[in-house]
């Protein structure tokens, strides 16, 4: 039980990355990523083939496959990013699908549709099974930490302001004089660095990757996370993974209690389940349970004096 | 010989991928969004023609119809009750909820049908071989069915009232209204139609191989390359966008493995995103 805890445990931590990263895109800069599952597959076969094949360490690994998964965020967005926002919808999703397409085909780069294994994760031969996931639990747990309050630095700074504008009024931020184009693929820049950096992470934990586990149904549960605890807010997203691997995780339970159906019915509905959920969640719930504070600015109030004044004239 | 064997092949596949596309560009067209939930309608069309061909024992051409007819009705349905309502919150959260909406419907189907390649119940005939080109009678069936369907889909748009309110509603829809055109009207009509085209699509598509749950999100990629391609919005640019990417696919199969046919269309999308944003029979991009 324990165990299976810890497994959560990392899980979330893991969604809680990639909700952090889509925060900045989705949350503050109002620009649209339907194939983050892409941008976390390319982190964690980087990471997994410059470990795997090349010997390369650890660390070094994560923060290729981070900063990959970044450089290519920056290609999708520059192509689409003066474009309506529906071409950027289509490329995201098409990436995302194109990734899963050439990961499964060709053999030599990763081993096609069997998938990589043997990843290797710090110290996991002499820690053992049991200690390696707890070990995990808190690499996964400080680099949520760490990757929170980089997010809430950003958001919180000038540029944060900037990427809210953006979303809220982009002609308004284009009269101020802002490079709209540069902020919105610096957005995207940083939001994929978190998906990569998520997917590499990903990797080392489980020490397996495979084209399918990178269905477009990874993207949906993220984009739940986000919305469950509160868009544009932090503290939402990482609330939010909790809950929806909670949620995810109780389902595995709930279904099979549902009486006369295979298998494959019970994952069906267990999909079904997901996808109603974040339909209803967008449409009545919105805001989220934690909703983003925007900052307002002191409003001018009449200095005494003045209202003295008034009252006199009154 | 070779090279002329493809482009038969890119023509009639292309002339197939135009019907979903068509169906893709007019809902943006008069709705402004881009649909993603037009995956799974494919697939609802593809099973209800199984339904009707395999279980009801009806042709092939009749099942067509068949699919037509469901897919467009649960695509008004879906569209009024699930997507209608996110339209107004903006198109991030449209795009968003017509992909939940997409794996929701796609997962009924596996519910009920469950994950299994199924084939359609179709007579088995010889290839013809016209000068060393080979063609199936299937193949040409379903180019032909495709044909009439795009012929009827233009008289439509062209000639009759409802035709034209649509257009009207896709150009100006201020001025529609003005005019006394009934927006919503105009809307379920674009959804069934589009829904429709959407479900023979996947039932055409399907005539040619097998079909399973992901037949639509397998061909997703294909259908929106199709239709940025043409110009995304443009009607008989979708039909060129798929033609285009119909013999592009074809052709690659001289340089690359047939396994990334998927990918020619994803190249095309960004080719074009790069060069020529509106694709070549669109009015505008951004």
């Amino acid at each position: 039980m324990e165990h299976y805890l810890v497994a959560m445990g990392v899980t979330a931590g893991i969604y809680a990355m990639m909700a952090l990263g889509m925060n900045v895109i989705w949350g503050k800069a109002g620009l649209i990523n339907l194939g983050l599952v892409g941008f976390f597959a390319v982190g964690a076969y980087t990471s997994g083939l410059l470990t795997l094949r090349l010997g390369w360490p650890i660390p070094l690994g994560i923060a290729a496959g981070t900063l990959v998964a970044s450089l290519v965020g920056v290609l999708v967005a520059m192509i689409t990013v003066r474009l309506r926002g529906d071409y950027l919808a289509i490329v995201t999703l098409g990436f995302a699908e194109t990734m899963r397409i050439v990961m499964s085909n060709e053999l030599w780069i990763a081993n096609g549709t069997d998938g990589l294994s043997g990843i290797p994760g710090p110290f996991r031969q002499a820690l053992g099974p049991h200690l390696f996931n707890l070990q995990f639990l808190g690499i996964v747990t400080a680099a949520t930490v760490i990757l929170f309050f980089l997010v809430e630095r950003l958001v919180n700074s000038p540029f944060g302001r900037v990427l809210r504008g953006i979303r809220d009024d982009e002609q308004v931020v284009q009269v101020a004089g802002k490079n709209v184009v540069t902020f919105k693929i610096k957005a995207f820049a940083f939001g994929t660095a978190a998906l990569g950096l998520a997917g590499a992470l990903y990797g080392h934990f489980t020490s397996f990757i495979a084209p399918d586990l990178f269905a477009p149904l990874l993207t949906l549960y993220v984009k739940l996370s986000l919305l469950a605890g509160g868009l544009g807010n932090s503290i939402g997203a990482v609330v939010g993974a909790v809950l929806v691997v909670f949620f995810l995780e109780s389902t595995r339970f709930i279904i099979p209690l549902v009486p006369g159906i295979s298998a494959v019915q019970g994952a069906a509905l267990r999909e079904l389940l997901i996808a109603v959920a974040l339909l209803v969640v967008l449409r009545f719930y919105a805001r989220g349970l934690v909703p983003e504070s925007i900052p307002q600015p002191p409003l001018p109030t009449a200095p005494p004096e003045a209202a003295v004044a008034i009252e006199r004239v009154r | 010989m070779e090279v002329l064997q493809l482009i038969v092949n890119g023509l009639m596949a292309g002339t197939i991928l135009a019907v979903p596309a068509i169906g893709l560009t007019a809902i943006f067209a008069v709705l402004r969004f881009t649909n993603f939930a037009l995956a799974s309608h494919m697939t609802i069309g593809a099973f209800a023609g199984f339904v009707a061909n395999v279980t009801f024992g009806l042709p092939a051409v009749a099942a067509l119809g068949f699919a037509f007819v469901i897919a467009g009705l649960v695509g008004v349905l879906s569209d009024e009750f699930v997507l209608k309502p996110f339209r107004r919150a903006g198109f991030i959260t449209t795009a968003i909820g017509s992909i939940a909406l997409t794996i929701a419907l796609e997962n009924i189907v596996r519910f009920i049908f469950g994950n299994q390649l199924r084939g359609y119940d179709l007579p088995i005939l010889r290839d013809w071989n016209i000068h060393g080109i080979r063609v199936s009678p299937q193949q040409v069936e379903n180019f032909v069915v495709a044909v009439i369907v795009m012929a009827a889909l233009f008289a439509f748009l062209s000639f009759t009232r409802v035709g034209k309110s649509m257009r009207a509603v896709a150009d100006n829809p201020m001025l529609a209204a003005i005019k006394g055109i009934n927006a919503n009207v105009v809307a379920r009509l674009v959804s069934f139609v589009a829904m429709g085209l959407a479900g023979l699509g996947g039932m055409l598509i399907g005539l040619d191989t097998t079909i399973d749950p992901l037949i639509g999100f397998k061909t997703i990629l294909q259908i929106f390359a199709a239709a940025v391609v043409g110009g995304l919005g443009s009607i008989p640019g979708a039909v060129v966008g798929a033609l285009v990417v119909g013999v592009g696919e074809e052709l690659s199969l001289l340089v690359l493995t047939p396994a990334y046919r998927t990918a020619v269309g994803f190249i095309a999308i960004l080719v074009v995103l790069t060069f020529r944003p509106r694709g070549i029979l669109g009015q505008r991009a951004y």
